[in-house]
């Protein structure tokens, strides 16, 4: 600290708590002790409180101790002459106005002021509010357990290395855009609060039309400081989900965040003392603060990881414009942070990054498609010797789409020619998968599906901008070399629009796919000598390592044997190590001496034991990114599957994020699992314990998103009626009303053996 | 016959320059004029004495000199030092004794007007040592520590249990070279047999117990007091206290506490906000009771209640000078007999209170834990009766204040508050270079050189050099004197990059961490930064140096070799004890170079006499630069640092409000 930052932060925190003290003891009065009170959609209580207090609040009488706590952390501020210390005595009245900061919005969710109302301002993706309805008109408030798992995944892989709390107002609109930009363009997480003199930045963003929620990775919490605990109680959930830390472990939590969390405060335009106060409680948790005007500096390190609060006066940045000042600024945070950007300099007229990719262009907004109802798209990609590649040729074959009306369609085939020493023809699916995201970082450009059924969307603003089918080949050049760049040494695009080179390179691919879809049948867990460790997690989940298999992908969903073998080849000391199987001691349940030896290491001792194919012994444990939660019912004598997208109630008297709990962290609980979706449709789903006979309830979005993949899995069963006979929230929300559904339908579990 | 010094010659302080003249003109003689009249002996100077028996006192002053039994020089020189040692460990340790006693007295209420102050404290020592501490009452663990540390005194085998508080690396180095203490009085007891006529005389042996006997102290007694000073009267944190006679009173009854323990002292604090005793002293006709302290017992009520510090060590008799002191209240230590004829001058009582300290002429009111509010309040009693007595007084107006208490508990708190506590940035402090190294400069004041001066020329010049200072004892006292323990001393006393330290965690450049029993906090912060990592995994690789320019007790050079055992660099300023006559007398230095290189072979740090502040100044920076350079940290480069801070806000801050929102962007 500084004195002067010392004494505004005391002062704010003071300030803060008897503000919070008023509040509690009037929404005592008014509501009553045992109200209920709780954040949206969250297994985590108030979670900053319940992650560095332990405390479990669930009625407004129990933020009495919260406050008690947050009282006996204000200190006095720090005399003007012959002062006593005030380094801790700051950082402990930062945590004092978190706490403080978390209790006032719990109360003003019960006084229907959060999340906060913001008249013609709708979200693109935020948490759900069932009583508001779906017309909008408010900020997003706290992010829910949903968003935060999907989001952990992303935090695994890198594509998200770290997120921005911005709090205040940007010089001008035109900063404002240009640093979220500058963000997303890095895959930033975006968090928003604050105000200067009553403007923010939300209100900023809104008036240039900037879309802004989950899709964008730009979160408006809220318009006051006091919002900006929602970012911190994301953080601190974060240590909970995905470290594996107990609530109440407060010093692990926060250093949990100094070294995994990379996220910063971006305090923009003039700072007050609630400001200074929340930065205070920010930098517990490791994250540094950046102003934009003229602060204190704190440049000793050690609270953070690096410098704890700088000073970049806006006006005194180099730049030959507000443009590039802002684009300075952003690079400072990031440096400020040693945030961890897998940048890629992608040469496109729009801007470019993973914050692009959730982006849908709208039917109005639309300048040309390729593939959809009316024409078709495809994508493949084959390897070729290295003299036979020219890297970084992007040729189009055939007219450019300029003579296309407006909203209008043409075919296109994207061929790509790629080289290497170490690539074999095994990766060729899993870099030609890869298309989808890497066209999807484009900002206007929307991708959807693969192979012959892609279907990709221009829209005019991105056109306008000069974005031609030349650029997907020079997205796919830079991508292919900055992702896969220990395999791939050339790569080569080809766009055929002309109608014959069109469809003789589809019979080509298409011959291709079908030889692939064999091969990748024929990979079974029985005729390979090893499986893969994948321990992408274990940054955020110390203990946990998926062992991934042919027939069991990780339970991510994003990586599966074949993609673990070509991230082995990539990086042979990376996180996908290939684990020789060694001796079967018993194939039913999935064990071998191998993967035993492999989980006993990787999980650091604490697990002994892993069977691949069984949920009711030594199941595999789960980071917290599944996709899916597989639980026992053991009324029912099977299982239901929870996917992370369904928020209702389920049989087991839990939601997807409290069994979330249950399952994550990287321990074993006999009859809990979390899975990828895609090992629902394998052959060794659960085989030791019946396989998918056993499902007796599936959330409805599952039955719907891969309704032809389980009719396949019902023919295999031998039961073609088979899914129909599964409950889902529709009809079974109790174990009664399944029980009662299994009964009418005929499962074929209730016949099944004893799981147990 | 020496030379009589010049005034300014004797102390830099200019209180005690004026009380020094206040004596020569009323005739009384002090420690500075008597250090003038009592040449020291050359002989038993550098340590080439022996009168350990009946057949001398031999005095070896010629090259192949031994004793009547045959003892070399060597051997006189180890026994010599070995029995200072165990002098000094004991004088701790037996403070350390009384400590365990009391908290064991305290936890069976046994005692009048002592609580368990600090019970978190008591919780987090209890279970350093395995006691259980979960569903237990204050009073039930507080009865298990004290019979646990009452044990080390008379343990005979085994370990002493605060030495597991060391690093592994450390501890496993003491296990190897045999150091590790068994008990503490074991250890002084060997020692004295050791050196007692016929026994161990081979000096590197010798030496090694006295190594033994030392830790028995630092990761004993010492440590022992410490904790249990924390336990019952709370862990120092930063406070404002004031420093130099000028805290005397001129319409106050003064008593003064001097010595080393806190149990009493901290009594009479309490007795002094008694409402009878305020009231007693009203009717005496004084204002109240001003009550202050000398010595490490100042030290003790100073950074945990606030109390004012009259002086270190060579204040005692200054003090008494002013002719405002009605009582000076002493226990163990550092207590100077001509105390009780200079105070015949004046009106001033001596009292003594311990057991085992009489001093003839003394008033004796004999301390009682078991009585001892009565006993502090008789003790104020009869200070208060004789402030009708007083003459003519002469205060001198010199005070300044200080923030005291930086224990090492609070260290840890202030570099990351409650939630975030660690020597974190401490470590990385010293890593970039903003904190060159760490200087512990601590100990005595010695009349035979200027009062002070040594302290502050190396303190002030380490300062400049981006050198963190902690302090302890009479050091800390010196630096008090001269404003260095303030916040603002960080601001413009000090190197850039400390600076910036300073102003980010709002600390004095020098942090006074206690009384001189507490230099073991100093060690359990140098254990806390090794293990913190990025320093090294032991003291001895830590950039940090020991000083203690104006030693001159037994108790400093048992802390010095207690502070070699555990790795550290040590130098001592004025002559050393066993320096023998190398100029004069071949192989007389045997004994000194081992206590330098071969201490340093075996432990990592070393002890050494260096009489020159420049060259003590010198030999401080370049070992922190060698043990910079060994860690592989950055060299010392000021240009690179200071550029956070409050001022370019400050100036912000200072501009009209319609300027100011423009400059808010730069």
């Amino acid at each position: 600290m500084s004195r002067y930052i010392a004494t505004r932060a005391i002062r704010g925190a003071n300030a803060l708590v008897t503000e919070a003290e008023f509040m509690l003891e009037r929404a005592i009065a008014e509501k009553g002790a045992e109200t209920p009170i709780s954040f949206p959609n969250t297994a985590y209580y108030l979670p900053t409180i319940y992650a560095l207090i332990g405390i479990p609040v669930e009625t407004l009488g129990q933020l009495k101790d919260v406050i008690k706590h947050a009282r006996e952390l204000l200190h006095p501020s720090p005399a003007k002459k012959h002062w006593t210390p005030y380094l801790g005595e700051t950082l402990d009245s930062g945590m004092a106005t978190l706490f403080a900061a978390e209790t006032i919005e719990a109360i003003r969710f019960i006084y229907n002021l959060q999340p906060e109302r913001k008249p013609g301002f709708t979200l693109a993706g935020g948490t759900a509010y069932p009583a508001l309805g779906d017309q909008g008109g408010y900020l997003n408030g706290p992010i829910d357990d949903i968003r935060l798992r999907s989001w952990g995944i992303s935090l695994v892989d890198g594509r998200m290395p770290g997120f921005a709390a911005i709090v205040g107002c940007a010089k001008s609109n035109e900063v404002a855009v240009k640093i979220v930009r500058e963000l997303q363009k890095r895959n930033i997480l975006t968090f928003l609060c604050g105000n200067v003199n009553g403007r923010s930045i939300i209100d900023q963003l809104q008036e240039e039309g900037v879309e802004l929620g989950y899709d964008t990775y730009t979160v408006p919490f809220g318009t006051d400081t006091i919002s900006a605990i929602y970012p911190l109680g994301f953080a601190a959930r974060s240590a909970l989900t995905f470290g594996g830390m107990k609530p109440g472990m407060a010093q692990d939590i926060l250093l949990y965040n100094k070294e995994r969390v990379f996220a910063f405060v971006l305090a923009l335009g003039e700072v007050d003392d609630l400001k200074y106060a929340a930065a205070a409680g920010a930098i517990n948790f490791g994250f540094p603060v950046i102003a934009d005007t003229v602060i204190p500096e704190i440049l000793p390190t050690g609270v953070t990881t690096y410098e704890h609060v700088v000073s970049m006066p806006f006006d005194k940045i180099d730049g030959v414009d507000d443009l590039e000042r802002a684009e300075r600024l952003i690079q400072k945070c990031i440096e400020v942070r040693g945030v961890k950007i897998k940048m890629t300099e992608v040469p496109i007229p729009v801007s470019y990054g993973s914050a692009f990719e959730g982006e849908v262009v709208r039917k109005a907004d639309l300048r040309v498609e390729f593939g959809g109802k009316h024409s078709r798209c495809y994508e493949y990609l084959y390897t070729a010797p290295l003299e036979e590649v020219v890297d970084g040729k992007v040729d189009v074959v055939g007219p450019d789409f300029s003579a296309i009306p407006a909203q209008g369609n043409m075919s296109v085939g994207v061929v790509i020619k790629v080289a290497g020493r170490s690539m074999q023809t095994d990766f060729e699916p899993v870099l030609e998968r890869q298309i989808h995201y890497f066209v999807n970082g484009a900002s206007g450009i929307q991708h959807v599906g693969q192979r012959d059924i892609a279907w990709i969307r221009i829209s005019k603003a991105a056109a306008d901008k000069g974005f031609s089918l030349s650029d997907i080949g020079k997205i796919l050049h830079a991508r292919f070399h900055a992702d896969f760049g220990a395999i791939v040494d050339k790569v080569q695009v080809t766009v055929y629009t002309d109608p014959v080179e069109f469809e003789k390179w589809l019979e080509t691919a298409r011959g291709t796919y079908d030889f692939r879809n064999k091969r990748l049948a024929d990979l079974t867990d029985d005729k390979v000598e090893e499986f893969y460790s994948c321990t992408l997690c274990q940054s955020f989940a110390p203990n946990h390592v998926c062992v991934v298999s042919p027939q069991r992908l990780g339970l991510c969903g994003a990586y599966n044997w074949l993609d673990c073998k070509a991230s082995f080849n990539i990086n042979p000391t990376g996180p996908n190590q290939p684990i020789k199987l060694g001796k079967s001691i018993d194939f039913k349940k999935g064990y071998w001496s191998g993967t035993n030896d492999y989980a006993a290491m990787g999980s650091h001792g604490v697990v002994n034991e892993v069977s691949m194919y069984s949920i009711m012994e030594n199941p595999m444990t789960a980071c917290g990114c599944f996709e899916c939660i597989v639980m026992l019912i053991p009324e029912a004598n099977g299982v239901m599957i929870v996917s992370r997208e369904d928020t209702s109630m389920t049989p087991a008297g839990m939601t997807f994020s409290t069994l979330a709990g249950i399952a994550g962290g990287g321990l074993q609980t006999p009859g809990v699992m979390g899975v990828g979706k895609f090992y629902l449709i394998s052959p060794k789903f659960i085989s030791a314990d019946g396989g998918f006979k056993r499902v007796v309830w599936m959330s409805s979005v599952l039955k719907e998103t891969m309704a032809d993949e389980f009719a396949t899995v019902a023919n295999r069963e031998g039961d073609p009626d088979l899914i129909e006979k599964i409950a889902d929230e529709r009809s079974a929300g109790t174990v009664d009303e399944l029980l009662a559904w299994l009964e009418a339908h005929q499962h074929p579990a209730m016949i099944m053996e004893p799981m147990f | 016959m020496a030379k009589k010094r010049e005034i300014t010659e004797y102390t830099i302080d200019p209180a005690a320059q004026k009380m020094i003249i206040r004596a020569e003109s009323m005739g009384i003689g002090t420690a500075f004029s008597r250090a003038d009249n009592m040449v020291p002996c050359n002989i038993g100077a550098a340590g080439m004495c022996c009168k350990q028996c009946g057949m001398g006192p031999c005095r070896l002053t010629k090259n192949g000199d031994v004793g009547v039994c045959g003892a070399s020089m060597d051997t006189i020189q180890a026994r010599n030092l070995t029995r200072s040692i165990a002098a000094g460990s004991a004088a701790h340790s037996d403070h350390g004794r009384d400590m365990a006693f009391t908290l064991k007295a305290v936890a069976n209420h046994e005692t009048e007007g002592y609580t368990i102050k600090d019970v978190a404290k008591l919780r987090q020592v209890a279970s350093l040592n395995n006691i259980k501490v979960e569903g237990r009452s204050p009073d039930e663990i507080a009865n298990e520590l004290a019979d646990l540390y009452i044990s080390q005194f008379g343990q005979q085998r085994g370990v002493l249990v605060p030495t597991k508080r060391a690093t592994k690396k450390r501890q496993e180095l003491w296990r190897q070279t045999g150091v590790l203490p068994r008990g503490v009085d074991r250890e002084v007891v060997e020692a004295l047999h050791r050196t007692h006529i016929g026994d161990d005389q081979d000096y590197a042996h010798i030496l090694d117990h006295a190594i033994r006997t030392s830790m028995a102290d630092g990761w004993g007694g010492s440590m022992i007091a410490t904790d249990i000073s924390d336990i019952l009267f709370g862990t120092p944190a930063p406070i404002l206290g004031q420093a130099n006679l000028g805290v005397l009173k001129t319409d106050m009854v003064n008593v003064v506490v001097h010595g080393h323990e806190p149990t009493l002292s901290e009594m009479i604090v309490a007795a002094t906000q008694d409402p009878e005793i305020i009231e007693y002293a009203h009717a005496a006709g004084a204002k109240g009771i001003q009550l202050s302290g000398i010595c490490c017992t100042a030290n003790e009520t100073l950074m945990r209640q606030g109390i004012p510090a009259a002086g270190n060590f060579l204040h005692q008799e200054l003090s008494i000078m002013t002719g405002a002191v009605e009582a000076m209240v002493v226990d163990v230590q550092c207590i100077m007999q001509a105390l009780v004829e200079l105070a015949s001058h004046f009106h001033t009582k001596i009292i003594t209170t311990s057991p085992k300290v009489k001093i003839t002429g003394a008033t004796h009111i004999e301390f009682d834990e078991h009585h001892a509010l009565t006993v502090a309040k008789n003790i104020l009693k009869v200070a208060i009766d004789n402030y009708k007595n007083r003459g003519e007084i002469q205060i001198p107006d010199d005070k300044e204040d200080l923030i005291p208490g930086f224990s090492h508990e609070y260290i840890n708190y202030m570099l990351g508050g409650s939630y975030r506590a660690s020597f974190r940035p401490l470590n990385d402090a010293i890593m970039s270079g903003r904190i060159r190294g760490v200087a512990a400069i601590v100990g005595c004041n010695n009349p035979r050189s200027k009062q002070d001066y040594l302290h502050v020329k190396v303190v002030r010049e380490l300062l400049k050099q981006d050198v963190l200072v902690v302090q302890t004892g009479c050091g800390a006292i010196a630096s008090a004197k001269l404003g260095l323990m303030l916040g603002e001393a960080g601001l413009d006393q000090v190197g850039p990059g400390l600076r910036e330290i300073c102003e980010t965690i709002g600390i004095p450049p020098v942090l006074h961490m206690g009384s001189c029993v507490d230099n073991t906090r100093i060690l359990t912060v140098l254990t806390q930064m090794a293990e913190e990592g990025g320093l090294g995994d032991d003291i001895d690789q830590i950039p940090a140096v020991g000083l203690a320019p104006e030693w001159m007790s037994e108790k400093a050079l048992a802390i010095a070799t207690y502070c070699v055992a555990s790795g550290a660099y040590v130098i001592f300023g004025g002559q050393s004890p066993i320096g023998g006559m190398p100029d004069r007398v071949k192989d007389s230095d045997h004994v000194l170079n081992y206590i330098s290189e071969g201490w340093e072979k075996q432990f990592g740090g070393k002890l050494e006499f260096i009489p020159d502040p420049e060259e003590m100044i010198k030999a401080s920076l370049a070992h922190i630069d060698k043990k910079r350079a060994a860690l592989g940290l950055p060299a010392w480069d000021p240009t690179k640092f200071g550029k956070s801070g409050d001022s370019r806000m400050l100036e912000l801050e200072a501009l009209p409000l319609e300027q100011r929102r423009e400059a808010i962007y730069g």
